[in-house]
Order: C-alpha cells, then structure tokens, then sequence
C-alpha cells in the first residue's frame, strides 16, 4: 500500500447523521458514541472484485431477468449513468446491483404486505459491472410509490436502491435515486434525513430524452460519485490485471 | 513565459447514502426474500474446499438501542486469506495469494432468531497502515439496513489472539480498554465446529465501536 492509495476523508456533512427522528426506525439503530476516525490501511483500500463472468447475460434487464409468461407492466424505462470518484476519474469494473418496486409499488419480499398486486413477471432487481469507462446501464419498469409505516401517512416517493462497491471496501455506498418531477420527493422522510438540500438533490435522476430509445423506452440519467483518494499512477494498476 | 497550469483534479462531493430499506434482500440475497432469480449468488459460501486456512464460523445478533435483536440486517465482510493477503491488486505484501478466495462474505440477519452465519477461514496478520506494524488478525464488517441512514464500518478480532490483540495498532487507538472489547470475539467449540461469536450493538451500554474509515 503507498500513500497514494488512501482515500480521502469522508465528508460526512453531505450524508445523513445516524440519528434522524424524522425517520423513526433510526432513532434505536443509530450509534450515539462517535465514529472512531481511522487512518487507511490495507484493510480499507483494499476491496472485493468482481467479473463478467460471473453475471448472467440478463442480470441488468429487469423487463427479462423474472418474464415468466410476458413482460411485467409499467413504464419501460432505462436507467444509465457513470460511477465517478471524488477527482471524476471512472470507476472501472465495479458492481453496481439495484432493486426495486414494481410499478404498482409492491416488493416481491415476503415480508411486504402492501395491496399492491404482485407482477408475475417482474423480479425487481438486476446487477451489472462499470465498463472502462465506468458506465453502467440497466433497463426496467419505472417503479411505483407505496405507503410505509412511519407516520400515519408517509409514501415513498417512487426510487431504486443502488449498491455500490468502488475499488476499496471504504467506498462501499448503499443509497437510492428519485425521479425528476416526481412530487412525493418534498414530502418523503427518507430523502428529509439528508440535511444539505444540494447533496439530496444529486439523488434524483433527471429526464434523459436524448437517451431514450424511440417508441420503446424512456431513459433517467443517474451519475454516482464515490469517494476519491489520492492514487495517481496506482490506478492503472489497480484495474490492469 | 507564463507560469505552467497546475495539474488539479476537479473535486466532486460523494453521492449521499440513503438506507438499504427493509427490502434490501431483493437486490443483495433475492434468496432470502424467497425467490431464485440469478444463477449465481453472491457472498454465500465463501471458503470452498481449495482454500487454505482453519474453517472457522463467525456469528451473532445485531441489537438495537431497546436491547432488541434485529432481523432484517445486512452483513458483509472482508478479509485477508490464511495467509494475511487481500485478493486484490493494492495488496502487494509478499505473501502466497489464494485465488479460490474472494475475502467477502454478505448474508443477512435471519427473519425469525435474528442470528447470521458465516462460514469462512481464520485470516492471518496483515501489514498495519503504510507498511508499519503488523495487524492482528482480524474481519472488516459493514453493515446496512432500514433505519441506518449510512453504512456502519467495524472490525471483529480473535478471542483466541491476545498476545497480538494487544498489539493491535488499531485497537489500541481505542482509549477506553473496555471498548476494545467490543470488538474481539469469543472462541468456542460447537458440533466439531469452531465459532467465534460476535454479537454487534448498534447504541446503548454496549454500543459496538464503529470506525469512520
Ligand atoms: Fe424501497
């Protein structure tokens, strides 16, 4: 490990604190100690990775990966994007998993309950590798809102959770994207945990109709950054063999 | 002559965290939601036969601050193999590589008893920060799930290593000697299997130590 290699502090001001009561479940699941600051070692920058061949050729279309006898309903809908680190360099070969809502709101879990119907043929999650470029792209159904216990009457407004894992197991990132115009955002408790309005707003995927495929499927753009580090010529390295 | 243009990155701020939610098993182990989707799952079972090292079973519970086991939590770890090296190519100590093993696990709290397993080997010491003095052996967990709004980082160290646990270079920027207790799990034998127990406290008396990595 070299100096270089080190990523640089997170700026904890941009994410949300363990503690918000507006979200009620964090208020018994959050530390109230302060995190202990630790310096990188090789058990921070370093990560596990991930290969081609180790996904299925539909693992990053949602519309096919579940079809069982027909396409799920709800929008068809692409969602794209590059994972960045803090200097804007691609996050090459890096996994990317998403699930989701179907479109009427309902998670094919067991423990959902909501009204919502069950799609027969929507799974609601795929996975997919950045390429060089630290692009990825998945195609789905625009998931819906649904209810959740929290408030009496709070909803969700429509979103896909993101998994990311980035080059060291110190960028791992679970977060989730909103849909532009989507009026739920303003009311939605989970988004409210964040304090810096402009750091919750880089979570809402805008309208992409440049992306978009012609009489077939609407498309979001949605960047990711993860934490940056030092590494210069360290990169090349990293992602060579 | 002017003076050259430094060479400076652009700087952009991380994307903000947002919780895993309770459904996070979807998209991490669809399995455990009760479906089959991918042929190839992620993180199970980890140290298959052709690995090097002392099979060994890490377990435990998450509480919360009320004292209650929680039951929709995700679990992951990363390790370095028997030999104390990551599988991963920042990792240049001079030490035997173990290409059947990744170094990561992922699983999830269990519905009913709220207890995780993972099966795994024992790993070995590892070049603390910068080359410096060694680490005692030891498993890096991150954790998610609905009501944590950032991921939680921690480490579980060795019951059974305490002449190198005292040494540990990160244990001992720990001030308070009771906290580092936290951290180190208890051996024991179970079934000819051997358990390390690591039961993890999200807040309270006991509250976990918790590293802003
Ligand atoms: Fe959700």
């Amino acid at each position: 490990m070299t100096p270089e290699s080190e990523f640089h502090q997170r700026d904890r001001d941009i994410h949300p604190p363990a503690y918000t009561p507006v979200y009620k479940t964090s208020v018994l699941r959050s530390p109230r100690i302060p995190l202990w600051s630790l310096q990188n070692s090789l058990s921070e920058v370093t990560g596990p990775t991930f290969t081609r061949e180790e996904l299925g050729p539909l693992d990053n279309d949602l519309i096919l990966n579940y079809a069982k006898d027909g396409k799920p309903i709800g929008e068809q809908t692409i969602v794209h994007g590059h994972v960045l680190d803090g200097n804007g360099r691609p996050v090459r070969n890096t996994l990317v998993e998403v699930w989701q809502a179907n479109a009427g709101g309902r998670y094919r879990h067991r423990n959902d309950t909501y009204i919502a119907p069950i799609d027969p043929n929507f799974g609601g999650c795929g996975r997919m590798l950045t390429d060089d470029n630290g692009y990825y792209f998945f195609r789905t159904v625009k998931p819906g809102a649904y209810p959740f216990r929290n408030r009496v009457n709070s909803w969700r407004p429509a979103h896909i959770h993101f998994s990311v894992f980035g080059s060291g197991f110190a960028q791992r990132l679970i977060t989730q994207m909103y849909f532009e115009g989507d009026p739920l955002i303003p009311h939605d408790s989970i988004i409210a945990t964040i304090p810096d309005k402009s750091a919750a707003d880089r979570l809402t995927a805008r309208l992409d109709l440049n992306g978009s495929l012609p009489l077939e499927c609407l498309a979001y753009r949605f960047d990711i950054v993860l934490r940056g580090s030092r590494q210069t010529l360290f990169e090349n390295k990293l992602h060579g063999n | 002559m002017p003076a050259p243009t430094p060479f400076v990155l652009p700087y952009y701020p991380e994307t903000p965290s947002q919780t895993a939610g309770p459904y996070v098993h979807i998209g991490l182990i669809p399995n455990q939601a009760g479906f089959d989707i991918f042929k190839n799952n992620f993180g199970g079972d980890i140290a298959g036969p052709g690995v090097a090292g002392e099979r060994i079973v890490i377990e435990g519970r998450v509480y919360d601050g009320a004292g209650h086991v929680t039951k929709d939590v995700l679990v992951e770890t990363w390790q370095a193999n028997a030999a104390g090296r990551y599988n991963h190519p920042g990792d240049r100590q001079d030490k035997p590589l173990d290409d059947a093993f990744r170094g990561w696990a992922r699983t999830g709290t269990d519905f009913e008893s709220g207890l995780y397993r993972i099966s795994t080997i024992k790993p070995g010491l590892v070049a603390g920060r910068r080359g410096r003095k060694e680490m005692a052996p030891h498993v890096n967990f991150w954790i998610a799930s609905r009501g944590i709004n950032i991921g939680l980082a921690t480490r579980m160290y060795f019951g059974d290593e305490t002449t190198a646990n005292e040494q540990d270079p990160v244990l001992n920027i720990i001030e308070q000697p009771e906290r580092r207790k936290t951290l180190i799990a208890p051996r024991s034998q179970r079934d000819g299997a051997t358990i390390y127990t690591f039961d993890i406290y999200l807040q309270g008396e006991r509250e976990t130590v918790f590293f802003d990595v």
